[in-house]
């Protein structure tokens, strides 16, 4: 057996293939990494619509009585502020309050939460939280391999799937999701996304997959609508500055540190890790992820060493070219007084010191559309 | 497909000379750019700069990786093509013209025999690409 005999596929695998996708190694998944190129996908999702396929990512059921009691208890954003439809983004941590996974909550009524989590989190989330569901009424349930997700994104994304359904998606704001049919699917479709783009994320049965993904390319072509794979999808949630997990936060940073204070709410209650954040807060932070771009030419990648005030001071936690913006940026950790907006240091770039400086994040924000 | 011009030769990492008495110009083959995509940036060597066969002399960048650019033949840097320090893409738009990275002066004339004619080359790539 080769390494690649291995791999996951989602059920989107063969469309990839013909739909001329580079397969490459992704958290155990053979996933699309590219079609046409990042930097055409990149700016199609800015101005036109892209769609990827994240059926790798994981679905859990939280189903029961102490339903709430334990999402509650597991996450680090209010649960309680939920209404049935409504979705979070939220983190889970463990009792040093370091990050366990960034996940979405949706609420679909108060005794049933689904927890969309990361490819690379699936196992382990779900024995973190079976293991914490002990002593709750509640069933848990990993269905991530019945679920394939679809996300489609992009300023023309509603235009786009609003033919396939009968549904009418000016009803479904921000963060907030539906159980509707697309194209006679069941699907549960959500206004989110990771690119900063408005767009939806489409949750439906395994067996649907391929033709709601067909369906949606040849509906979407005349509005420029075209596959797009992981390499975009890095480019794009980093342009919007959303955190990736693995590289900008860990079991090793708290929320604080990894500037997700705002999806902690140390007044809502008890949850794992509250202790832990709560004394941070008051002892303050010695380090933070700030972001930065570069003053020169080379892009700034992960991994790559940075300089300040003459010595090594961490690594480059997420970094690239950004491909809308025309410019190389990057998340770095800093000792605390170096996160100044502003500030100054050097990435070494195979051995060159390049200057960067320390700027506002997101990097990109979107013209929202207000009529 | 990618393109190959028959008047140049080639190597296994990619790249396409064009010799000219004792000098020798160097840039990325079509295959190469293609396989990269949109190339956004280019590292390249000071003149007077001396490497070996095979040597890294340079990196060529896309939005996903940086890929290194290996010398074909031993010399010294004797140009480089400083217009892709602000137009990278002439990579992606021009490898064979306005794409080239580097002119060197040859430093033993005899390792030009061991690059690869156009049709080696084109060979090369499809027992790569069907692996």
């Amino acid at each position: 057996m080769t390494e690649t005999a291995m791999l996951k596929r989602t059920p989107l695998y063969e469309a990839h293939l013909v739909s001329g996708g580079r397969m490459v190694d992704f958290a155990g998944w053979e996933m699309p990494v590219q079609y046409s190129g990042p930097m055409p996908e990149h700016m199609a999702v800015r101005q036109a619509a892209g769609l990827f396929d994240v059926s790798h990512m994981g679905e859990i059921e939280v189903i029961g009585d102490d339903a709430f009691a334990l999402v509650q208890s597991l996450t680090t954003n209010d649960v309680s502020k939920l209404e049935d439809n409504q979705v979070q983004y939220s983190l889970m941590t463990d009792e040093s309050g370091g990050v366990i996974d960034d996940l979405l909550v949706y609420r679909l009524n108060e005794e049933f939460y689904l927890l969309i989590v990361n490819a690379s989190g699936i196992e382990s989330d779900f024995e973190w939280i079976q293991n914490q569901a002990a002593n709750h009424r509640v069933e848990v349930r990993n269905v991530s391999a019945a679920f394939a997700l679809l996300a489609l994104q992009g300023p023309r994304a509603e235009r786009i799937l609003q033919p396939l359904t009968d549904h009418m998606l000016d009803r479904i704001p921000y963060y907030w999701s539906q159980d509707v049919k697309v194209e006679n699917a069941r699907c549960r479709v959500s206004r989110t996304g990771y690119t900063g783009e408005d767009g939806f994320e489409i949750l439906c049965e395994a067996g649907s997959a391929r033709h709601l993904w067909n369906r949606l390319l040849l509906t979407g072509k005349d509005d420029g609508l075209i596959p797009c794979g992981l390499a975009a999808r890095n480019t794009l949630r980093l342009e919007a500055a959303f955190r990736l997990y693995g590289n900008d936060m860990d079991r090793t940073t708290s929320p604080l540190e990894a500037g997700l204070g705002w999806t902690v709410k140390l007044g809502k209650g008890d949850f794992i890790g509250r202790e832990a954040i709560q004394r941070q807060k008051e002892r303050g932070l010695s380090r933070k992820l700030a972001g930065f771009e570069v003053l020169d030419k080379a892009p700034a990648r992960d991994g790559y060493p940075v300089i300040a005030g003459g010595r090594e001071v961490g690594v480059v936690a997420s970094g690239s070219p950004a491909p809308f913006l025309k410019k190389n940026i990057g998340l770095v950790y800093f000792p605390i007084e170096h996160t100044k907006i502003g500030s100054e240091f050097f990435v070494s770039v195979r051995g060159r010191q390049v200057p960067a400086r320390v700027v506002e994040t997101p990097f990109y924000k979107r013209e929202k559309n207000f009529d | 497909m990618a393109n190959t011009p028959e008047d140049l030769t080639y190597t296994k990492d990619h790249e396409w000379v064009r010799v000219k008495g004792e000098e020798a110009t160097i840039g990325i083959t079509d295959h190469a750019q293609q396989q990269l995509g949109d190339v956004v940036y280019v590292e390249l060597p000071k003149v007077g700069d001396k490497f070996e066969t095979s040597e890294p002399f340079g990196s060529v960048e896309s939005v996903k990786a940086v890929s290194e650019i290996y010398m074909p033949l031993s010399g010294t840097v004797a140009e480089v093509n400083d217009v892709l320090n602000d137009s990278p893409e002439l990579v992606n738009e021009d490898p064979y013209g306005d794409g080239w990275m580097i002119r060197i002066k040859i430093d033993n004339p005899s390792q030009v025999d061991a690059l690869l004619t156009s049709i080696e080359y084109e060979d090369y790539i499809k027992a790569e690409t069907s692996e």
